[in-house]
This record gives structure tokens, sequence and C-alpha cells, in this order.
């Protein structure tokens, strides 16, 4: 669905932008600029409000993403339960750094706080999905779901 | 021996979530039925005599709290939901709104009635969409069958910022802006969302409410601690043997929960140190683990109940290196509003890091501890306020492990 037909369908919704953005996101993996402007327009707040919202929450990206939007979970409990190692698995697999997408546009690599699975510990989601206990050596066969 | 006792979690695995039915087959609904048979007052009374009090962290008593929601004069209120549950190590608010939400959506129409709202909001963090979808699947059920009566009730889903887990942060949020707090007061039961008298519950504080009504409030307030009644849901996570969670009377001491729920700590190492309440609360040395795990006792030794989140550290874990990573979390959590949180969350986790690298000294020290106090009294909101403790509790019980960085 293109971006306005989705801002269309929140439009008389009070506050309905933030939902605006998670359906946008939900078709475009970030919100393109012509969205945000079209944001600005359909809920009458300056553009520049609607980018403040958009960069204020770290889901929202503003920038062209991979389709997969995978997470590490660097919070404490997290932390201490190897999530670097994680970290360096993903980013050896995916030949990427954290913070950047795949040439392919298949894969984003980022880092979160917690995800509220702490009883599995170290947690990584991808779109939003949880993998629990992950380790270095549990990567690649995760990966292998999205590819 | 310490034993858990299942309030907010009652039905945790004996209903489907999804099935209202099963719901009210034991006994849901008849709470709020009940409720919308008694006189307002006498139901606000009720709550604020069974001396409920928050379980978001702030520990305000609930019924007082809807009492001036139910005096302010107004055409329009909102009842709403706080389940932006972003305190690292919990997950206690998810395990209500996964397994039991239907308990949430009826404490909160309970709630709507005795204040005089007929909107209400769940405001559920992004990291949590699937919870998102059971919500708007339960809504969708109590609708159907005409229980919510005129009380219209909507799910919004937050996108990763845990500020918006403070009440007014979260209003503004839910009104489509930034997620930034507000200048208080005035304070939400009197102006809250779209400057309406607004009752903000977190998930945990609406769960109890159902309980309460049905069984009385002289009932509630006979459990656990005299100041803090009921239960806590603590979810445990860290170096423990069992790495989950219980619902325990607020008279459990934290060594019960750590050696006798908690199983103890792995591989025969030792204990070390104890974090309660999230990222945001004090660290807890061997010698006070016999605290009770109610708000006011945690206050006496300056520390939190907050969430209930129990972070067990063991002998083997470099506290400096945790702490620091804590103040890196400030440092991108803060939403930059306020001067004292802004710049303060950004100095505390540089000097962290200088002294994690060896290249600290007791001066730093001393400034963290200066600028800790600082800001845990001009800070705008409780983010900024709380942001010292992990690192100020580390600094005066574990002096030794700050001490082995220096130069």
């Amino acid at each position: 669905m293109a971006y306005k037909e989705i801002i269309a369908k929140f439009a008389g919704i009070p506050g309905g932008m933030i939902e605006s953005y998670h359906a946008i996101q939900d078709e475009y993996s970030y919100l393109p600029e012509e969205a945000i402007i079209e944001a600005a327009r359909v809920f009458s707040v300056p553009t520049a409000e609607a980018y403040g919202v958009a960069t204020f929450y770290s889901y929202f990206s503003v920038k062209a993403r991979g389709k997969n939007v995978i997470r590490i979970c660097e919070s404490a409990p997290c932390h201490i339960a190897g999530a670097a190692d994680v970290v360096s698995a993903l980013e050896r697999e995916l030949g990427i750094n954290m913070g950047s997408s795949t040439a392919d546009g298949r894969f984003a690599l980022e880092f979160t706080e917690c995800v509220g699975q702490c009883q599995a510990t170290p947690v990584i989601t991808i779109n939003s999905k949880p993998y629990f206990d992950v380790t270095a050596a549990k990567v690649a066969d995760i990966l292998a779901e999205y590819k | 021996m310490a034993e858990e006792m299942r309030i907010v979690l009652r039905n945790y695995g004996k209903i489907d979530p999804l099935k209202i039915e099963d719901y009210i087959a034991l006994g849901g609904y008849g709470a709020l039925k009940k409720a919308l048979s008694t006189e307002k007052t006498a139901l606000i009374n009720e709550i604020k005599k069974s001396n409920l009090r928050g379980r978001g962290g702030a520990g305000f008593n609930c019924g007082q709290k809807w009492s001036f929601a139910y005096a302010a004069q107004a055409d329009q209120k909102y009842v709403v939901c706080n389940a932006d549950e972003g305190e690292p190590g919990t997950y206690k608010d998810r395990l209500i709104m996964e397994n039991d939400p239907q308990t949430l959506i009826e404490g909160m129409a309970i709630c709507a009635y005795a204040i005089g709202a007929t909107k209400g909001y769940i405001y559920c963090r992004g990291e949590y969409p699937q919870v998102v979808k059971i919500l708007r699947a339960a809504i969708a059920q109590a609708k159907e069958k005409g229980l919510l009566e005129d009380f219209d009730l909507e799910v919004r889903m937050g996108a990763g910022a845990y500020v918006c887990g403070e009440e007014t942060a979260l209003i503004e949020s839910i009104e489509g802006n930034r997620g930034e707090p507000r200048f208080k007061p005035p304070y939400p039961p009197v102006e809250g969302l779209w400057q309406k008298p607004t009752i903000v519950n977190n998930v945990e504080t609406f769960a109890a409410i159902p309980l309460i009504v049905e069984k009385g409030a002289e009932w509630f307030a006979s459990i656990g601690a005299p100041s803090y009644p009921g239960t806590k849901v603590v979810t445990l996570t860290g170096d423990i043997n069992n790495r989950t969670f219980f619902e325990v009377p607020t008279t459990t001491t934290i060594r019960e929960v750590i050696y006798e729920l908690g199983g103890g700590i792995p591989a025969d190492k030792k204990f070390k140190a104890v974090q309660i309440g999230g990222t945001s609360g004090a660290f807890i040395p061997e010698s006070q683990l016999d605290t009770p795990i109610a708000f006011d006792a945690m206050a006496a030794i300056d520390a939190t109940l907050g969430s209930g989140a129990v972070f067990v550290l063991d002998e083997s874990r470099d506290l400096v290196d945790v702490t620091t990573r804590i103040a890196k979390f400030f440092e991108h959590e803060s939403c930059g509003k306020c001067a004292p949180c802004r710049e303060g969350t950004m100095r505390m986790f540089d000097l962290m890091e200088k002294i994690k690298h060896g290249e600290g000294s007791s001066a730093d020290v001393a400034l963290l501890n200066k600028l800790g106090r600082v800001m845990s009294y001009s800070c705008l909101c409780g983010l900024g306020q709380a942001a010292p403790s992990p690192v100020l509790s580390t600094i005066k019980h574990f002096s030794a492990d700050y001490n082995a960085k220096f130069v």
C-alpha cells in the first residue's frame, strides 16, 4: 500500500501520527521523507514536528534499512549473559557492522535496550520476534530462517 | 519457607487468554458487576482502604489517586494503563497481559466507572507487538459481550522510548507527540491526556483491582507488609539458578527470593550484589538481603522496589563494567528535555568509562557522587532522578571495586 493511503487510514484518530508511522514501517521498514511530509500535512503539524516525532523513538528509522530488522538487546541482564559475543557473530555472519544494513537490503543490524524477554538471555529479535538464549553458534541457523 | 501467592497472576496457565469465556467461567467480570452496583465514592473508599499502592514504581495510594480524578469536574475523563514496561530485567506486565488480558481490562473498566470516564487507552510498549494483538482481541471480545457498556478502550503502541514509562511522557506519546515529560503540577488526575482528568496506573495495579473489589479491602490489606500490602511480581535475571518469575507477598525478603525461590547462585559461586527494581535501582550488598520486597522497606535502605526486577551478580562479575553499561543506557534513553539529565547522564557515562578503562582516580568517584546527588534532585522526571542510583549505590557499597580500577 502506498504511504498516502496508509496515513489516510489514521487521519481521523486523535494522536494517530505515531500509529500511522508504525503502519508505514510495517510496509517500508523505515519512514521515507515523503511519508513524514505527508503525515505532517494530514495531522496539521509543522513538518519539523512530524520529523521530530519520527526521530524521537528508536524503533522508527528515517533512513532506509534492511527488510528484516535484527535487534540485539544490550541491557544489563543480556550484557552479562554474553550479548557481545552474539554481536560479533552477527556482524561476522552478515559481513556488516552494527547500525548498518546488508547490501542486498535483506537485513538491518541494530542495538536495542531491554525487550522484556529476560527469562532467557541473551535475546535478539528479528522483526520483533524474540529468539532466546542466543549464542554465537546459534546465529547462522537463526538467520537461515530469513534467507 | 517463602511461598508464592498469586493475585495478579491468579489465572496464569489456567485459561486461554483469547477466550473470554474461560475468564468468565473463573468468576471474571463478577467484580465489575459488583462495582457497577456500588456507589462511586464507596467504591473508591474501598480501594483506598485496601491500601493498594501503585505497582509502577512510585507507590502512590491507588484509591487516593482515583479520588482526585473523581472530584475533578470535566466533560471528559480518561483511564490510561501504563504498559510501557521498559525497565531492563522486567517482564511482569507482559506475563499478565499475555496470560490474562481480561483481568487488566476489567480493572480498567472498574476505574472508568469509579472516576466517571468513558474512554481508556492501554499504552503498550513497541517491543511487545504480540501483546498488542492479544489485547486488541481481548477488548473486542469484551465489547462483543457488552461487558464494557459505554467504556471505549483502545490500545496504542509505543516505539522504543524508555522515558515513555513516565506518565506524562506516556500521555504526550498517546497524543502523538515526542514522549517528553511535562512539568508537574498539574498532575494527570487533574490535567492529563488532552488536558482532561486522567488516571494512569500500571498493569499490575489494575490487575489487582478485580480481586480487591470481589474479596474486599480488608482481605487485601491483610496480605504482606501493612504499609504496602498485597503481592509483588518479581522477575529473576542474572546469576541465578531459576531465571523465572514469582508472585510473592510483600513481606518476602530479598534473601528468600534469591536463595529459596530463585534456587541460589549457579556453580556454587558466592553472591556479590543484587539490583532490585530494574536498571534504575540501587545495587544491594549481602548485608541487606533480609530487607522485604516492599516499598518502604526498600526505601529505608536507600534502594527502590521499582518494577520488582531482581538482577543478581556473582563474585566473578565486574561491577564497574556492569554499572558502566547501565550508565550508557541512561545516556541513550535521556529524552534531552532538561539539562541536568541530558548533560548529567552523558558525563556520568564518560566518567564510568574512564574508570572502567583504568584511567580514573578517586577524584572521578568524588565527582560522580556530586553529579549524582545534583541529578537526583534537579532532573525534571524520574528517569534523571533515578539514573544516578546504580552508580551511587555501587560507590557506597562496593568502593573496593572502584579502587581496584584506579591507576
